[in-house]
């Protein structure tokens, strides 16, 4: 269909068309009561240990007062060697790390070689303050390369923090006190592992918009151990009734049965080329 | 919103509202931008619409200062020339271009972003009329 009032193409990326619609129409609901983005709602938490990284999270995602999913996955994929925890605009999140992945993937194809925490971080540093935080992401990165073991923090407008121990999220204060107790440098694997579920089960206990299961990643120089789920919640709902209807519930009055005829006018067949 | 520093961003931009209406067949979309008035045909209505319109020539801007800055006058300068050379590989207005030469050129063959991703020219559903928009292009009209 061709617009005659079109002077030029599009550009790509972005369209703002509807936003001056959007303003009005958010004057119009009483109470401000606007449909809400699916927000993560989160505890994530990361720990640097001994002989890597120790990356946690919850998995309910929240839309205001209703949990949205139960079994939400918060721990991204970057590259082999990275991992990314994240916490805001659900959305915002997994586009922002699957973008990450993919240059970061271009890159190792490109140099051969495999790619490091801090160049994860720069990229995200940059696409995030392009945006000037309209991309709600706070995310955890976490990973083990060449240089050593890394765990980075980039905030939605871009900025970042180098630390060795780490919680975000709404559950994060609660988190935090444990991770302040009881953190020690250089630990081992295991007082890793239940440090960080002890964290994120205290943001899980004192923040409504966490809970249900932990997930725990471990990252190391031999490899990575994606537990999911680490621990269940011990609140499951089991169903009371079922609810399914068996067959015979709603009685046939009558049938009748029409074959229907065909006959087959031409038969091709073709080989398919599977070498 | 804040509009001080809007007139050294509106400067550089290519004009936003163009001479017909927004909505289609040139008449005035009520629902879509509300009644009409000249802030709005003039001024972006979102914070970021202005900086993302000019995020390129902005990057290239600053890439081009601090080479001169750096390697002197020439670099730049011929660098330019071969950006101007590649962006003249182009099809009529109406048609979607892949800029092959200029993507290599400035490196964003080997990048991804949300303009790769959102709002692809060349799975657009819409067409511009071809005769107005090679006018456009050509200063005509």
């Amino acid at each position: 269909m061709a617009l005659s009032n079109v002077l030029e193409t599009p550009a790509a990326g972005f369209n703002f068309d509807n936003v001056a619609r959007n303003a009005a129409l958010e004057g119009l609901f009483e109470g401000g009561q606007t449909p809400k983005p699916l927000k993560t709602g989160t505890t994530i938490a990361g720990v640097v240990f001994k002989d890597g990284v120790v990356l946690g999270a919850d998995t309910r995602a929240t839309s205001s007062e209703v949990v949205a999913d139960k079994m939400c996955a918060k721990i991204h994929y970057i590259a082999p060697n990275i991992y990314c925890c994240g916490a805001g605009t659900a959305a915002d999140t997994e586009k922002t790390t699957e973008l990450l992945s993919s240059n970061l993937t271009i890159f190792s194809m490109n140099s051969g070689r495999n790619p490091r925490v801090v160049m994860a971080v720069n990229i995200l540093q940059d696409m995030l303050y392009r945006y000037h935080g309209q991309i709600g992401a706070n995310l955890i990165l976490g990973g083990v390369d060449c240089t050593g073991n890394h765990l980075y923090t980039v905030g939605p407008y871009g900025s970042v923090n180098k630390v060795p121990y780490l919680a975000m999220g709404s559950g994060d204060l609660a988190a935090l006190g444990i991770l302040e107790d009881r953190f020690k440098p250089d630990m081992e694997l295991e007082k890793a592992k239940e440090l960080v579920r002890a964290a994120i089960h205290a943001g899980i206990m004192s923040d409504l918009g966490s809970g249900n299961n932990i997930d725990i990643c471990v990252i190391t120089r031999r490899g990575v151990d994606y537990i999911r789920p680490y621990q269940e919640s011990e609140y499951k709902d089991n169903r009371k009734m079922k609810y399914k209807y068996r067959p015979g519930t709603t009685p046939v009055l009558t049938e009748k049965v029409v074959p229907l005829k065909l006959e087959v006018v031409q038969e091709t067949v073709q080989q398919m080329d599977t070498a | 919103m804040n509009t001080r520093g809007l007139r050294s961003q509106l400067k550089d931009s290519i004009p936003v509202a163009g001479l017909c209406p927004q909505g289609q067949y040139g008449v005035q979309d009520s629902l879509r931008s509300g009644f009409t008035s000249a802030k709005n045909e003039l001024l972006p209505s979102h914070p970021l619409e202005l900086s993302e319109k000019n995020f390129q020539l902005n990057q290239d801007k600053m890439n081009f200062s601090t080479l001169r800055n750096i390697q002197g006058l020439h670099a730049p300068l011929k660098l330019q020339m071969e950006y101007r050379a590649a962006r003249q590989i182009q099809r009529l207005p109406f048609l979607p271009s892949s800029n092959l030469a200029l993507d290599t050129l400035r490196g964003s063959d080997e990048s991804i972003g949300f303009e790769d991703i959102l709002n692809d020219p060349a799975q657009s559903e819409m067409m511009g009329e071809p005769h107005m928009m090679v006018e456009y292009k050509l200063g005509l009209l």
